[in-house]
């Protein structure tokens, strides 16, 4: 199993390939040809856009193409048609939908939260959160996993959500 | 709210775990990766590392501890210790770092918050706190830094801080309890979540610091033994506590 990570200086690259090494998978460049491809994300929404360069475009034909992509946290909200942050960031065009800042009772949005259906916790850090019809599961009314053809984003972070966050990412692994 | 954490803090020095009180009499106490994956398997929510080396740590050496971590530990951890610039803290983040902590070089030069934070996000920038009787304390709390804790702490959420680790020197390593009173000031000051630091002698007393703030830094009530993690975790829950089942 091939998982590419598209590099384009979000912190958490390192995170997302050691996990999936941990799966036993080969994690390598080739955002076009892997099995899988990991859109990671934290920072914030306008450096991420531009440093995605041409790795947009090829993002974009994946899925058009029907072959899988997963988006994680800001990766998720880059996928959306845009996002609040910065001031108004043009997104991917990838699932239908907005990212906006979070409304919660502390924001950021810090720690292990429960996801419906499921029952299990991840770990969870965000300011802003997906509005999209194409939601299929939430943490506590925040959109937590959306998926929209092969696309499936994940608003928590499974590569840091210990034994629950490797079962997760199993069974990405095994949709593939 | 999410759930609420506990976090066993390491304190690191010549990249190894050391344990003192009020910042003084180091012992070594062990190696950071072993001892942060034992907390990790007897149920911590994060890891916090501080390294509080006299000597100025270079940013490389920290990466480095932060990159063997990463390998061995899937919850997230904080790294705090030197960090002056944006480029020390993003080498932490890319080594697999999830969080920075810093506290005196804030206080020197506030605007590195802003920096911090948008170069990495507010979710990544832990401002800690060093405080006694409602005054902050700088370098390693050797110091007055002429600052109101609860003013600093408004100043740092607004700047851009994404969590607030609040250390009472005066019960640091004492096991006499959190100082309840300056975690609640905080509570209403700011919306960022807070992690009490610094007094914890017993269940009650976590469990306490858990109405009042989002998180507990556990350190001497550990003993610096992760079994003691476990019994903790169900003495809490029996208090009637939601921790996380972290199998």
């Amino acid at each position: 199993m091939n998982v590419a990570i598209a590099h384009y200086g979000a912190g958490n690259v390192r995170s997302v390939e050691l996990a999936f090494q941990r799966l036993g998978a080969t994690v390598t460049d080739d955002l076009e040809g892997a099995d899988l491809a990991v859109l990671p994300g934290v920072g914030s929404a306008r450096s991420a856009m531009d440093g995605l360069g041409p790795a947009a475009d090829m993002l974009r034909e994946r899925h058009a193409a029907g072959r899988p992509i997963l988006g994680i946290c800001l990766g998720l909200q880059l996928a959306l048609d845009d996002s609040e942050e910065d001031g108004g960031v043009e997104g991917l065009g990838i699932v239908p939908g907005h990212a906006v800042r979070l409304q919660a009772e502390r924001v950021p949005r810090i720690g292990w939260a429960t996801v419906d259906p499921g029952g299990e916790a991840y770990w969870f850090a965000h300011s802003y959160e997906a509005q999209t019809e194409a939601t299929v599961a939430t943490s506590e009314g925040h959109a937590a996993i959306v998926e929209h053809g092969s696309f499936v984003g994940v608003q928590f972070h499974p590569e840091k959500s210990g034994a629950a966050g490797a079962r997760f990412l199993q069974r990405c692994l095994s949709r593939v | 709210m999410p759930l609420p954490r506990l976090i066993p803090c390491l304190d690191v020095a010549g990249g190894r775990v050391v344990k003192g009180v009020r910042f003084r009499e180091l012992r070594d106490v062990g190696d950071p990766v072993e001892l942060g994956a034992a907390y990790s398997d007897g149920g911590a929510d994060e890891l916090v590392f501080l390294d509080i080396s006299a000597t100025v740590t270079s940013s490389a050496a920290a990466a480095g501890i932060a990159a063997r971590v990463a390998e061995h530990v899937t919850i997230p951890f904080t790294f705090g210790g030197g960090i002056r610039t944006v480029a020390d803290a993003t080498a932490l983040l890319e080594a697999g770092a999830d969080k920075i902590s810093v506290n005196s070089a804030a206080l020197s030069r506030p605007a590195l918050i802003e920096e911090l934070a948008r170069a990495l996000g507010s979710q990544a920038v832990v401002v800690a706190i060093d405080t006694e009787g409602g005054r902050v304390r700088s370098h390693s709390a050797t110091r007055d830094a002429v600052r109101d804790t609860v003013a600093w702490a408004k100043e740092c959420e607004q700047r851009g801080a994404g969590e607030l680790l609040v250390t009472s020197i005066d019960r640091d390593g004492t096991q006499d309890g959190y100082d309840l009173e300056q975690l609640v000031a905080l509570r209403d000051a700011v919306s960022l979540p807070v992690i009490a630091s610094g007094g914890a002698g017993n269940a009650q007393h976590v469990a306490a610091a858990l109405e009042v703030s989002q998180a507990a830094l556990l350190a001497s009530i550990l003993h610096e033994d992760p079994a003691r993690l476990v019994t903790l975790r169900d003495e809490l829950r029996e208090l009637g506590v939601q921790l996380r089942d972290a199998a």
